[in-house]
């Protein structure tokens, strides 16, 4: 029943999103997107994932879309408005993208997967969350790709003090 | 759905109280009487101030984008207040207790900056979304000094659980599940040889088990009076520039709801600090000898005295930080835009990543 809600919310602020043609809205309703997904996270036992998406996407991304769209919206003294273009391409893409997507769906049998047959209610056993697990598995089994992330927002970090420097001095 | 309604009453008197406590102090500090007619020593006064608010008219600017606006104060009280949810009151009384307690606040309080964002555009007006701008810029900045000082004390404590983080800081510790065999020593160094697990009290508290805490405690403390837009860093609604910042066309219920939403703020963030540096529940007294005064003023867990005494404990303390956060904003003047920025990015982030480190060797002594 919770799933329904997140789900249907979710889709209908996703396609409020895509639909609208006021930026700011558009940012808006990607808040409420953002926040189903994360109550579908929760309901997936996976509390750390959900958190962890209101703390990037929400803290972080979210808040620098809406400073981005509020300092250069009224450009000229008219606002901003999203504009359809490379509709055929769009439309052809994303059709594309469905037909895919349901064709492996339908494809899968999702039910006969093996991990899904043992039906236990307790999914995280004796821990009280999925943090330990993910702690020990990204200083073990995934440690590269986990560095490779570490060296790569500290490049981003550097190239954006880069640009923000003041350059007259030099 | 209990705890929902009764963290809200219990949070709606702090406020009152805290909102009287504003003005007394401010009127003590400047050496004036404060509010002195309604009520005995005009004790009334901010109930009645709650009762005018609420009969005022809501006004909603023509000119605003009327559904942000109405929006905001809902969406912003919101996630102050779901921040509520993972407090532990007493050793046994905690809304939601979820393992992941320290990180879901973190989160939560960052929906409270889209609300502002909100607020500020839906206004529609040129100081609101300065000082919307500016909030928020402040307070993105400062969630990495207090995450970092939060980090260090969930580094000492191997846990993101309020309730087991309470429980670690006090002679209750092996009464937790899972840390049943669990044993403080002073100051957390195993080598000096003084086991305080059962002498509890002070000595365990955060601050004592690991005193690097104590830096990190400060730096949380400044950055939270930051988050909660307090002077000396209320440039936000910095009454001289920008009229009142963000709120600045709000009025009656709506205008009460921002200014609940800021003072429960200032409410959580102390909360936050007393739990994780200053002892959670715990009581202050230790065991000394014969005199087992920390078991005498904590109560048996699960019944009505350690309900009592936890709930006194944690809410003493977290008045105690408040009237700190009162008399600072009475005692200093704001800062600058450019010198608020050059604290948190070049004097307290960079403590902080120390701290960080340091806590983590300390983790190393303690074990």
């Amino acid at each position: 029943m919770l799933f329904y809600i997140f789900a249907a919310l979710a889709i209908v602020s996703g396609a409020y999103m895509v639909l609208t043609r006021n930026l700011l809205y558009a940012g808006f309703s990607l808040l409420i997107t953002l926040l189903s997904v994360a109550g579908i996270y929760v309901l997936l036992f996976a509390d750390f994932i959900a958190v962890t998406q209101l703390m990037v996407y929400v803290g972080g991304v979210l808040v620098l879309i809406l400073f981005g769209i509020m300092l250069s919206c009224r450009v000229h003294d008219k606002s901003v408005l999203s504009e359809n273009v490379n509709t055929v391409w769009g439309a052809l893409v994303a059709g594309l993208i469905v037909v895919g997507l349901s064709y492996s769906i339908l494809k899968a049998n999702i039910s006969s997967l093996p991990w899904l047959q043992p039906t236990e209610i307790t999914v995280l056993g004796d821990q009280k969350s999925t943090v330990q697990t993910i702690g020990i598995k990204l200083m073990t089994d995934f440690v590269l790709p986990f560095e490779i992330a570490s060296l790569l927002l500290l490049i981003a970090l550097m190239g954006a003090a880069y640009i923000a420097t003041d350059r007259q001095k030099v | 759905m209990l705890a929902f309604v009764l963290t809200l009453v219990l949070l709606l008197s702090i406020v009152i109280v805290l909102a009287y406590a504003e003005r007394k102090v401010a009127a003590f500090m400047q050496d004036r009487m404060g509010p002195t007619e309604a009520g005995p020593h005009g004790s009334l006064q901010a109930v009645l101030d709650v009762l005018k608010l609420l009969q005022k008219e809501d006004i909603v600017p023509a000119a605003a984008d009327k559904k942000l606006f109405k929006l905001a104060p809902i969406l912003i009280f919101a996630a102050v207040f779901a921040g509520f949810a993972v407090i532990p009151f007493t050793p046994d009384l905690v809304p939601a207790g979820i393992g992941i307690g320290v990180f879901y606040l973190l989160a939560i309080i960052s929906l409270d900056v889209v609300g502002l964002l909100m607020a500020g555009w839906g206004s529609n007006n040129k100081y609101a979304m300065l000082g919307a701008m500016r909030s928020v810029a402040q307070i993105v900045s400062y969630e990495i000094p207090a995450g970092l000082a939060i980090l260090a004390a969930v580094m000492v404590c191997q846990s993101l659980d309020f309730q087991e983080i309470s429980y670690q800081q006090g002679a209750l510790i092996n009464q937790f599940p899972g840390l049943e065999h669990e044993i403080n020593w002073l100051f957390g160094i195993e080598a000096l040889g003084i086991n305080t697990t059962t002498i509890g009290g002070i000595t365990t508290w955060n601050i004592f088990r690991a005193p690097i805490l104590m830096v990190a405690f400060v730096i949380y403390f400044i950055a939270s009076l930051a988050e909660s837009n307090r002077a000396p860093f209320d440039i936000p609604e910095a009454e001289s520039e920008l009229v009142a910042g963000f709120h600045v066309e709000y009025s009656g219920f709506r205008f009460a709801m921002l200014f609940l939403a800021e003072y429960s703020m200032m409410v959580l963030v102390s909360l936050v600090a007393v739990i994780l540096f200053l002892g959670s529940w715990n009581t202050p007294l230790p065991n000394i000898g014969p005199f087992s005064l920390a078991y005498w003023t904590t109560g048996t867990v699960g019944e009505l005295s350690s309900i009592l005494w936890g709930g006194f404990w944690l809410l003493s303390k977290t008045f105690v930080l408040l009237f700190l956060q009162l008399q600072i904003r009475w005692t200093y003047p704001r800062l600058r835009v450019d010198q608020l920025m050059h604290l948190c990015w070049k004097v307290l982030t960079p403590i902080a990543l120390g701290v960080v480190l340091i806590a983590g060797i300390w983790r190393l002594l303690m074990i």
